[in-house]
C-alpha cells in the first residue's frame, strides 16, 4: 500500500486541472479579501509545471516535487509563489530518493512542507491563511499513522481535516497577507489560500483512490 | 470589461514590448525572466538600485528606470509581485561592483520574493541591501497585520535615492538614506471608483455611484471607511489630517507634497486637491518646498487620489532637484 512515482505525477497533473477549472472561483474568493489574483497566479504556475514535468518524470519522487517547486517559484509571484513553492520543495526534500512512499513518509513530508510555509509566511493557526488547512491535515496524518490506519484512511482524514480548517477560516479576521488590511471586514469570507490548499490534498485522495 | 487590450494574459508582455520600442535611449528590456534595465547598465562603480512590483501602477516602476533613478525594475503580472528569478537576474545585470539596493514595497508577496532573491544574489557574491517602504497610514501597523503598505512614498524614495546613487554614495549610505526617507514620509489614498484587473474581468470591488472609499490601497484593497462622496476640500482634509498627525509633521517643517492620481482622476482635480492641501499645511506652519502632481503610482483605471508628505532637508532637496532622465520623470537634462 504505497503511493508510487506515477501516482505523484497523476496527482500533480490532476491538481493543475482542478486549478484550471477553479480559476474563477479562487479569484472571486481573493477579490473579496485580497487582490483578485490567486486563481490566475496558481493557474499560470501549474501551466508552467505541466510544461516542465516531462523533463523531470524520470527523477525520483523528491526530485519531481522539487522541480515542481522551482517551476512555481519562477512563475507564480505574489505570496502564493514562494509559499506553494516551499510546500513542494520541502515535501520533496523530505521524501528525496524515494520511488514510493507510505503514510508515515507522507505525514513527515507534509509536516516539513507546513513548517516551511510557517517559517516563510510567519503565519500561525487562526491567522486566516493556508496554514489553517495545512496544520489540521498534518495532525490528522500523524494521528492516522500512529493509530496504524491504512494510507487510504490517512489521506481521507487529512483531506477532511483540511476542509474543516478551510471552512473554519470563514469567520476569522485575517492577520497575515493582504486580507489583514481589511481587519474586521475580512470576517465572513473563506480564505483563498486555504481553499487551494484543501484542493491539493483533496485531489490526492481522489487520484490516489487505489492505493 | 472595457479595456484597450488584446488578451489579458499578454498585457504585461505587450506593454514591455511597447516600452522597449518607445524608449531605446533610456532602457533595455530583458524577457524571461522579465526586467527593464537602464540602457547603460551596469554603471561601473555605482550602486545599482532595483525595484519592482506588480504591473498596473505605471509609470511606477518601469517608467522610473534611467539616469538618476532606478537601474532596473522587475514587473510582475498585474497586481502580483514579481518572482525571485527576475529580481536575481536584474540584480546581477546592474551590479557595477558597488553592490545593489533593493527598494521593496511592504506587501507579503513582494517582501518574500525580494528576500529570496537577495539571499540568492548574496550567495553569488553580490552585496545586497534591502529597504522596505511602508508609508500608508490607512493601515494599522501592528504585529497582527502584514503592516503598513508601501504606496506613494515609493516614487519619492526612488527619485531621491537614485540621485544619491548617481553621486556615487555607498550601498550603506544609500540604505540609510532610504530608511530615513521611509521614517519621515507618510501617505493616504482614496477611491471614487474601482479598478478592473484584466484577468479578473470585473471590478475588484463594488462602490456605489454616490460613495467613496477612504484609505484605499493601490490594488483596490479596501481602506478605512466607506462614505457618501464629499467635496474635494473635505476629502483633502480627510486624507491630509491623518498623514500630518501620524508622523507628526509640525510647524516649521519643510515638506515635499505629492498629490497622485490613482489613474482615472484627471490633473484638473489633482490641482484642486493640491490647492486645499497647501492651504491646510500653511495653516499649520508647514512649508511646502517641493511638489509632485500627477499620475505616478496608479491603480489601473481607478478614479481617486493619494496624498504623500515627505519631510525634507537640504540634502534631500538637492537630490530631488538633481537631473533625472526616465520615461516617467525627467528634468535637469
Amino acid at each position: 500500500m504505497s503511493v508510487t512515482r506515477d501516482d505523484v505525477l497523476l496527482w500533480i497533473r490532476a491538481y493543475a486541472e482542478v486549478i484550471d477549472s477553479n480559476m474563477e472561483y479562487l479569484t472571486e474568493l481573493d477579490a473579496k479579501i485580497g487582490d483578485a489574483d490567486h486563481g490566475a497566479n496558481m493557474n499560470r504556475g501549474f501551466k508552467a509545471v505541466l510544461t516542465k514535468l516531462p523533463d523531470n518524470e524520470d527523477k525520483d519522487i523528491g526530485g519531481i516535487m522539487m522541480a515542481v517547486g522551482m517551476a512555481l517559484l519562477s512563475k507564480v509571484g505574489g505570496a502564493g509563489g514562494p509559499l506553494y513553492s516551499t510546500i513542494f520543495i520541502q515535501a520533496g526534500k523530505s521524501i528525496d530518493g524515494k520511488m514510493e512512499f507510505g503514510l508515515e513518509d507522507w505525514a513527515k513530508a507534509l509536516e516539513a512542507a507546513t513548517i516551511g510555509v510557517i517559517n516563510l509566511g510567519k503565519a500561525s493557526l487562526g491567522d486566516k491563511t493556508m496554514v489553517d488547512a495545512l496544520i489540521p491535515a498534518v495532525e490528522a496524518l500523524k494521528e492516522a499513522s500512529q493509530q496504524g490506519l491504512s494510507l487510504r484512511e490517512g489521506l481521507e482524514k487529512s483531506a477532511k481535516a483540511a476542509e474543516k480548517g478551510m471552512i473554519a477560516t470563514i469567520p476569522l479576521v485575517a492577520r497575515k497577507g493582504r486580507a489583514s488590511y481589511l481587519g474586521e471586514r475580512s470576517a465572513g469570507h473563506q480564505d483563498p489560500g486555504a481553499t487551494s490548499t484543501f484542493m491539493l490534498l483533496d485531489t490526492a485522495v481522489k487520484v490516489w483512490a487505489e492505493v | 470589461m472595457k479595456k484597450l487590450i488584446n488578451v489579458p494574459e499578454e498585457v504585461v508582455l505587450e506593454e514591455l514590448q511597447g516600452i522597449e520600442l518607445a524608449h531605446p535611449d533610456l532602457v533595455k528590456v530583458h524577457y524571461d525572466p522579465d526586467y527593464i534595465l537602464r540602457a547603460d547598465a551596469p554603471v561601473k562603480g555605482k550602486v545599482g538600485i532595483v525595484s519592482g512590483g506588480g504591473s498596473g501602477h505605471e509609470p511606477m516602476h518601469g517608467g522610473f528606470v534611467g539616469m538618476g533613478m532606478l537601474d532596473a525594475a522587475c514587473p510582475g503580472a498585474v497586481f502580483t509581485s514579481p518572482t525571485p528569478d527576475q529580481m536575481l537576474e536584474a540584480t546581477k545585470a546592474v551590479d557595477g561592483g558597488a553592490g545593489v539596493l533593493h527598494l521593496v514595497k511592504n506587501y507579503t508577496g513582494d517582501v518574500m520574493n525580494f528576500e529570496m532573491a537577495a539571499d540568492l544574489a548574496r550567495a553569488e557574491g553580490i552585496d545586497v541591501e534591502a529597504v522596505v517602504i511602508n508609508d500608508d497610514v490607512a493601515v494599522k501597523d501592528s504585529l497582527w497585520t502584514a503592516g503598513r503598505r508601501g504606496v506613494g512614498l515609493t516614487v519619492l524614495m526612488e527619485k531621491i535615492v537614485g540621485a544619491a546613487a548617481e553621486e556615487g554614495r555607498s550601498l550603506q549610505e544609500l540604505a540609510d538614506l532610504a530608511r530615513k526617507i521611509n521614517g519621515q514620509g507618510r501617505s493616504m489614498g482614496m477611491a471614487l471608483t474601482s479598478c478592473v484587473v484584466p484577468h479578473a474581468g470585473k471590478p475588484t470591488f463594488d462602490l456605489p455611484e454616490d460613495e467613496m472609499e477612504i484609505g484605499i490601497g493601490i490594488h483596490g484593497e479596501p481602506g478605512r471607511t466607506r462614505m457618501k462622496i464629499k467635496p474635494a476640500d473635505e476629502v483633502t482634509e480627510m486624507l491630509l489630517t491623518p498623514v500630518v498627525e501620524d508622523l507628526p509633521f509640525e510647524s516649521g517643517d519643510e515638506v515635499l507634497l505629492f498629490v497622485n492620481s490613482m489613474g482615472g482622476t484627471p490633473l484638473v482635480e489633482l490641482y484642486i486637491v493640491y490647492r486645499k492641501a497647501v492651504e491646510l499645511l500653511e495653516a499649520k506652519g508647514i512649508k511646502v518646498v517641493r511638489n509632485l502632481i500627477g499620475p505616478y503610482i496608479t491603480s489601473l483605471e481607478m478614479a481617486g487620489a493619494s496624498i504623500t508628505l515627505l519631510k525634507m532637508d537640504d540634502d534631500m532637496v538637492k537630490l530631488w532637484d538633481a537631473p533625472v532622465k526616465t520615461a516617467g520623470l525627467r528634468w535637469g537634462v
